[in-house]
């Protein structure tokens, strides 16, 4: 018997932001005993800062658009590393959970005929994003939320899981403790879906919240499963840059939808200076048609501010190494401006951009409807991640399963904004459906307490090396600077390589790593409990990089600038070797079928 | 450098600690708050999350003020004296400066989630008119932080946990009550369960919140009134006694 509580479930989830909560409401509608685990409080994960909207071919703004073009622009925008059939499915499942979710209680912004309004979005054709101003996020968790407290789901809140259980090749469950009184727990479950997001807290300068340490992906590293597409970290290109304070914090592609340009130091428009080839033919041709289309013209192409995130970050990394940057080292973002084409364009932004406005007023003392905003790249989001069959979502740990940010695929080599929030409620479903059905299909495996009490131990480690060990919280920051430093918008084979033997050292610290007081929410604790998840994700994503000797979508390589065929046929697939060593291997991407194929084609 | 006096201590007891540290430009409270953790004192117990003012996490008291640290600017608060930053005082203490909020959890769930009436179009959807939502939109701007809850006096100072949900409760009970869908009846537990007639509307919940919700005027006073004119009011009382 282990020496601690055991509560059994069939399904667990780990995180509840947007995903975890969409799998635990589908898997409690179809039966199954479902917990929910996460590190905050609930509703407070990171999907509330998903700002500009969730992207779903509904059509109600421009009637040309369908899952076909849905389909053609992820995939684009993913340089053909997606994997296509959860972009399929993405496309055509999306309006049906936007859809669901206003039963549930989500109140969209609206067209003026009442129907759910779309916006602009970058790498999109037409305007596609159901939105709520610029807290899309917020509404997306809170319908979750409050229809899911209603459908009994056992939330455990601020529980932090430090590893998963296996029996003879499947899970069988998860040692936790809470945070609050550091008391460990065992689930014991037949099924588990992880939905932890990302890994920002790596990098210096994130968007992301304290939870992003990259838990989910080192769990299932740990218990077995395979990782896929780490080296692909999308940088948002606009994240504040002053005051120091508050840098990386997020702004909204929506300033750009709604009209924003950006703007180097002199007043040039310099997005329009570098369009690439293969959305030459979608670009707008001078910053008059950009206007149109931002305001609905249906002939107009978008402006080139609204290209993917990956090609307008490195335009404003390059203005701002060449010098051409604002005072505080990023660009000018200008939403402003539109009082020369706009009547009240004052009230317009503040009701389109509610939060935007209050984020600068109170954080950087700056009126965005009179003074253009400094915006520079920060680290967004991972489009690699747990590697899942794109029907099921589950791992290649039979009984894992992986929804959300946590799972890697959909997304290929780049992220589209918008194609997040739709990520979610898709995929989370999906997994919360066969999670479901795998619980039913399976008895329960057995726990292991020689595997309960590893756990256990480990955890508990630093506060045997107390204060004389390595601070956990200077570890933590040194890890950030280096993976900032070598790892970040744009890599080269000197730096990757550095990198690699720095974790290495940075590993020695972490294992080092000591702490005081009681295990009573003790923030220092919970600190070192994360290094090791930073570090594996790290490892992971210098390796990866490393490898990866070409520049595509959100990975850069100075020393290869270009895109390469031959990186354009396989994943970098990575697994925790036979004796503990990270392995890495080239799995090529199955062929598209004929029809998907017809559809990149006609959408060309 | 800059005074710190952070309440430190477990489950109700404790004391005021000071912390020197240095205020770069633009910082919070929080960023002060992490720069101790990081450098003085490891173990500090403190809730935050996003650090952008959307997940309401790391509500406190500064200057004896309930505000979010994340959105708190130092250069906004008088310089000269200790900067007093202590956790929310109407939820039970955990440590340092977290409390237990787990209460409000339990209180949402005791509210009738949305029924909405038959979708509006063969397809399955709605149709709603903007205009009809903005003030729906206004309460479900709300990202529970609870400082209303925690500067709400029939809480904080009468401690009616078991008769007064709270204004949080009652924007979240008005944004369900005025959603164009729903088909639901909310208006006798309002009076009863939930104790609306506690509140004597004075604003001290719509002055702490973040989000600038007119909690008060928009959320509260609306709700007391169906409850008047569905309990109190002469003509439908009348009404009443002929119907049964």
């Amino acid at each position: 018997m282990s020496q601690f509580p055991i509560i059994d479930t069939d399904v667990l989830v780990i995180g509840a932001g947007g995903a975890g909560l969409r799998a635990a409401i589908e898997a409690s509608a179809l039966g199954s005993k479902v917990a929910v685990i996460t590190k905050s409080l609930l509703g407070k994960a990171h999907t509330v800062m998903a700002e500009g909207g969730m992207a779903a071919a509904m059509g109600n703004v421009d009637d040309r658009d369908n899952w076909r073009v849905h389909f053609a622009d992820t995939m684009r925008g993913g340089q053909y590393l997606n994997n296509w059939r959860m972009a399929e499915l993405h496309a055509k499942e999306a309006p049906a959970r936007v859809q669901e979710l206003e039963g549930w209680g989500a109140v969209f912004d609206r067209t003026k005929d009442g129907r759910i309004l779309q916006r602009n979005f970058g790498g999109h054709r037409y305007p596609r994003l159901a939105h709520v101003g610029d807290r899309t996020g917020l509404e997306l968790i809170r319908t979750l939320q409050d229809h899911g407290v209603h459908q009994g789901l056992d939330v455990y809140m601020e529980h932090t899981v430090v590893g998963l259980l296996t029996d003879s090749g499947r899970v069988s469950g998860a040692v936790a403790y809470d945070r609050e009184r550091g008391r460990f727990k065992v689930f014991h479950c037949k099924a588990i879906v992880i939905a932890t997001g990302g890994l920002g807290r790596a990098f210096k300068i994130s968007s992301n919240s304290w939870e992003y340490t990259g838990d989910g992906y080192a769990l299932a590293y740990d218990a077995g499963a395979a990782l896929q597409d780490l080296e692909f970290i999308q940088f948002h290109p606009t994240g504040m840059v002053w005051p120091p304070s508050v840098k990386g914090i997020l702004v909204t592609e929506g300033v750009r939808g709604e009209g924003g340009v950006l703007k180097n130091k002199d007043g040039r428009r310099f997005m329009f200076d570098d369009i690439p080839d293969n959305y030459k033919n979608q670009t707008a041709k001078d910053e008059e048609e950009g206007w149109r289309y931002t305001q609905g013209d249906k002939t107009a192409n978008r402006p080139p501010e609204l290209l993917t995130r990956d090609h307008v970050a490195r335009c404003i990394n390059r203005e701002v190494k060449a010098g051409r940057g604002s005072p505080h080292g990023g660009v000018f973002l200008d939403i402003a401006w539109i009082k020369d084409k706009l009547p009240n364009a004052g009230d317009h932004i503040k009701r389109k951009l509610p939060s935007m406005y209050h984020q600068f007023k109170q954080l950087a003392n700056l009126d965005i409807t009179t003074t253009p905003m400094e915006v520079g790249p920060t680290t967004h989001y991972t489009m690699g991640g747990i590697r899942v069959n794109g029907d099921t979502q589950m791992s290649t740990l039979p009984g894992l399963f992986a929804a959300g940010e946590a799972a890697a695929g959909l997304h290929g080599a780049n992220r589209l904004g918008g194609n997040s929030l739709s990520d979610l409620i898709v995929f989370g479903k999906r997994a919360g459906e066969f999670a479901a059905n795998f619980a039913k299909e399976h008895g329960a495996a057995s726990i292991d307490d020689r595997q309960v009490d590893a756990a256990a131990a480990k955890a508990l480690a630093p506060f045997e090396r107390g204060s004389s060990g390595e601070n956990p919280y200077a570890v933590q920051r040194d890890l950030q600077d280096m993976m900032q430093e070598l790892v970040g918008i744009v890599r080269q084979e000197s730096e990757m390589r550095d990198a690699q033997e720095r974790l290495k050292a940075l590993r020695v610290r972490a294992e080092k790593a000591g702490i005081d007081g009681n295990r009573e929410y003790n923030n220092g604790w919970h600190t070192a409990i994360d290094l090791h998840n930073l570090l594996t994700v790290s490892e992971a994503i210098a390796m990866a990089a490393a490898e990866r000797k070409e520049s595509r979508g959100a990975h850069f390589r100075e020393d290869y600038p270009n895109k390469s065929d031959e990186f354009a046929a396989f994943n970098f697939v990575i697994q925790k070797g036979a004796t503990g060593e990270m392995t890495m291997q080239r799995v090529p991407i199955p062929e598209m079928p004929a029809e998907l194929k017809q559809v990149v084609e006609e959408n060309k | 450098m800059l005074t710190f006096r952070l309440w430190r201590g477990q489950s109700g007891q404790g004391q005021f600690q000071d912390y020197k540290t240095d205020a770069g430009e633009g910082m919070v409270v929080l960023d002060a708050v992490h720069a101790i953790q990081a450098e003085q004192a490891p173990d500090l117990a403190c809730r935050w999350n996003c650090k952008a003012g959307k997940c309401g996490s790391c509500s406190a008291e500064i200057n004896g003020q309930p505000k979010l640290m994340c959105m708190t600017r130092i250069d906004a608060l008088p310089m000269d004296k200790p900067i007093t930053v202590e956790p929310m005082r109407t939820f039970p203490h955990i440590r340092d400066l977290v409390t237990d909020v787990s209460w409000n959890f339990e209180q949402k769930k005791r509210i009738k989630p949305l029924k909405p009436r038959k979708p509006d179009a063969a397809d399955g959807t709605w149709r709603m008119q903007q205009e009809d939502i903005d003030r729906v939109q206004e309460f479900r701007k709300c990202i529970e932080c609870y400082l209303c809850q925690d500067v709400c006096h029939v809480l904080r100072d009468h401690h009616k946990h078991e008769e007064f949900i709270g204004p949080r409760f009652l924007v979240h009970a008005a944004a369900l009550e005025m959603h164009p869908l729903d088909t639901e009846d909310r208006v006798e537990e309002l009076k009863d369960a939930f104790g609306i007639g506690y509140c004597n509307i004075t604003k001290c919940c719509t002055k702490v919140c973040p989000e600038h919700i007119t909690i008060t005027d928009n959320a509260i006073i609306p709700l007391k009134e169906r409850v008047v004119d569905r309990f109190y009011d002469p003509i439908s009382r009348l009404l009443r006694v002929f119907k049964s």
